[in-house]
């Protein structure tokens, strides 16, 4: 792989070619059945969640969704999430902990979705809600962050005992755009921005924020999506076969230490 | 010369001789300077303003608090003792410019960061005790305010000890990206622990509450008290107002917005504040 600059990959990153979730979702999962609702206010369409079997074992996927064209991502927020999808994710994942289902992640949104509604419902609430409620849970998680890990939004389905990144994808604070705004009130210095945000997958690798990085084809995604379907499989059988053999306390023990020790010590 | 300011340093030289035992504490030129309340233009010496918990007696503004000032209105004299008091952020990355803000920050509010943590005592009940500084980069959370409140967490989980933050914060600290972040994970995690623990929380949200910091450990409180008008809420509002093409309502994420919409417990007066933690602390004590 040759080196590349940040900036190169938060444009690969948003490549409209790049595989979505629900590209994804039928060569991984048999027997797909989505589930809709947070049983309090509505359907969030960011959130694709259901569940389905993964080479014979049930799994509940929780699958930020951005759309394929401008329609459907008009209908799914181009994956951003309001109050409601964290809180159909808590439900979900709360079911599949009592199921005994492990729970596949996709992470894909530019953060949570910023609008007066997701303000009037909680946005910070559910947010918080659900990080603390996938600290705990009882059940092996599983994320794969498939092109943008944009903020706390994206942060909430990132709790998990393994955490991997495709070769491309980018996690940060907030959008290089949003970062250069704010740092020198100037959108377009991004590409410096990115550079400084240490955002690739590399870098959250190096600092051992992530656990894996999931290669890419060398040409894009033009060639399809086989390659990286057959590596993600991969990785969720070895690390369900390990997952699944951990007692509870041990996998919420390691579950904690993973992000216990993330940052500088007093 | 302005009259009030002449009727306010007559009522507090009658005050002084009415209460002389007081006077050693407060006979400061500091006590004697007027501030003009930002809201209402009221003018108030600094000895009223202190003797009222920094609030407006006017209009009840509420001034932003350094922690100091906070824990004199707040706890029991003496009472707290700080943890990991030298903590510092400085060198801990090559991100331009950053020391110097960093320098900058623990020269205005004397603190080295943006969160101060102890153990303290509110009308007898002892707690863990955080206490956010909004004049410290914003009150963000980096690496070190992670850490620093998960420690207390944990020393609050082990010590059975009930924990009360009050925050002021925009949210994640932009200068230590993906690391500030992940913080929200870290606190939230710790506090899923000391939930199932049967810790007993209480969160202060006090102007700003924003960002990362609302959307982790400042809205798990088991009780969430706001100060009056605090700006509470995740994204911000120029951003929303890009998104909707629309301004918002004054109003918007005011503490009265969050409590007509049912994300807020109380909104609290400051000059009531430790009242009613006491309250709720001794309403919570453990009987081993």
């Amino acid at each position: 792989m040759s080196p590349q600059k940040a900036w190169d990959r938060v444009q690969a990153a948003r490549q409209p070619n790049r595989p979505k979730a629900m590209d994804l979702i039928p060569y991984l999962i048999d027997h797909f059945i989505e589930l809709s609702g947070d049983r309090h206010y509505g359907d969030d369409q960011a959130l694709l969640g259901g569940l389905g079997s993964f080479e014979g074992q049930p799994i509940t996927i929780l699958a930020q969704s951005k759309g394929r064209d401008l329609q459907e991502n008009m209908s799914r927020h181009f994956g951003m999430m309001h109050p409601e999808g964290y809180r159909k994710a808590m439900r979900l994942a709360k079911q599949a902990e009592k199921f005994k289902r492990p729970i596949l992640c996709l992470v894909d949104t530019a953060g949570a979705y910023p609008g007066l509604g997701a303000e009037e419902r909680g946005q910070a609430e559910a947010i918080a809600a659900s990080l603390k409620l996938f600290a705990t849970l009882k059940t092996p998680v599983i994320t794969v962050v498939l092109s943008e890990g944009g903020s706390g939004g994206a942060l909430a389905l990132s709790v998990c005992d393994k955490l991997y990144m495709l070769e491309n994808a980018i996690y940060s604070i907030l959008s290089p755009e949003g970062f250069a705004s704010i740092l020198w009130k100037d959108e377009s210095r991004a590409a410096e921005a990115a550079e400084l945000m240490e955002c690739t997958a590399q870098d959250l690798y190096a600092k051992k924020l992530i656990d894996g990085i999931i290669p890419e084809p060398a040409q894009g995604f033009a060639s399809g999506i086989p390659d990286v379907v057959a590596q993600i499989k991969d990785l969720l059988r070895q690390d369900l076969n390990t997952l699944g053999s951990l007692k509870e306390t041990v996998l919420l023990d390691r579950r904690y230490a993973k992000y216990r020790q993330i940052g500088a010590r007093v | 010369m302005n009259p009030q300011f002449n009727t306010r340093k007559e009522r507090l030289s009658l005050f002084q001789k009415l209460f002389p035992q007081r006077s050693e504490q407060t006979k400061t030129a500091a006590d004697l300077s007027i501030v003009m309340c930002p809201s209402c233009n009221h003018p108030i010496s600094q000895y009223d303003l202190n003797a009222q918990a920094h609030v407006c007696p006017g209009c009840r503004y509420h001034f932003p608090l350094g922690v100091q000032e906070r824990l004199s209105t707040l706890v029991d004299p003496k009472s707290f003792k700080e943890l990991y008091r030298s903590a510092n952020s400085l060198k801990i990355n090559t991100f331009p410019d950053y020391d110097r803000k960093l320098h900058k920050a623990q020269e205005l509010t004397g603190l080295k960061e943006a969160v101060a943590c102890g153990i303290a005592e509110i009308d007898g009940e002892k707690i863990a005790l955080g206490i956010m500084d909004s004049r410290f980069i914003m009150g963000s959370m980096g690496q070190i305010v992670g850490e620093k409140i998960t420690r207390l967490i944990e020393v609050a989980t082990k010590k059975k000890l009930p924990l009360v933050i009050l925050t002021a914060s925009g949210g994640a600290r932009m200068q230590e990206g993906v690391l500030s972040l992940f913080q929200m994970a870290k606190t939230s995690a710790a506090l899923a622990r000391f939930d199932e623990a049967g810790g007993f929380y209480i969160t202060v949200l006090t102007h700003p509450t924003t960002g990362g910091v609302s959307a982790s450990f400042a809205m798990l409180g088991d009780i969430i008290l706001a100060e009056p008008k605090a700006l509470i809420g995740f994204a911000g509002r120029r951003v929303i107002e890009k998104t909707i093409n629309q301004q918002l309502p004054e109003s918007f994420q005011t503490a009265e917005f969050l409590l007509e919409r049912g994300f807020v417990d109380r909104i609290v007066d400051r000059t009531a504040l430790r009242q009613t933690l006491g309250q709720l602390l001794k309403l919570h004590r453990r009987h081993a």
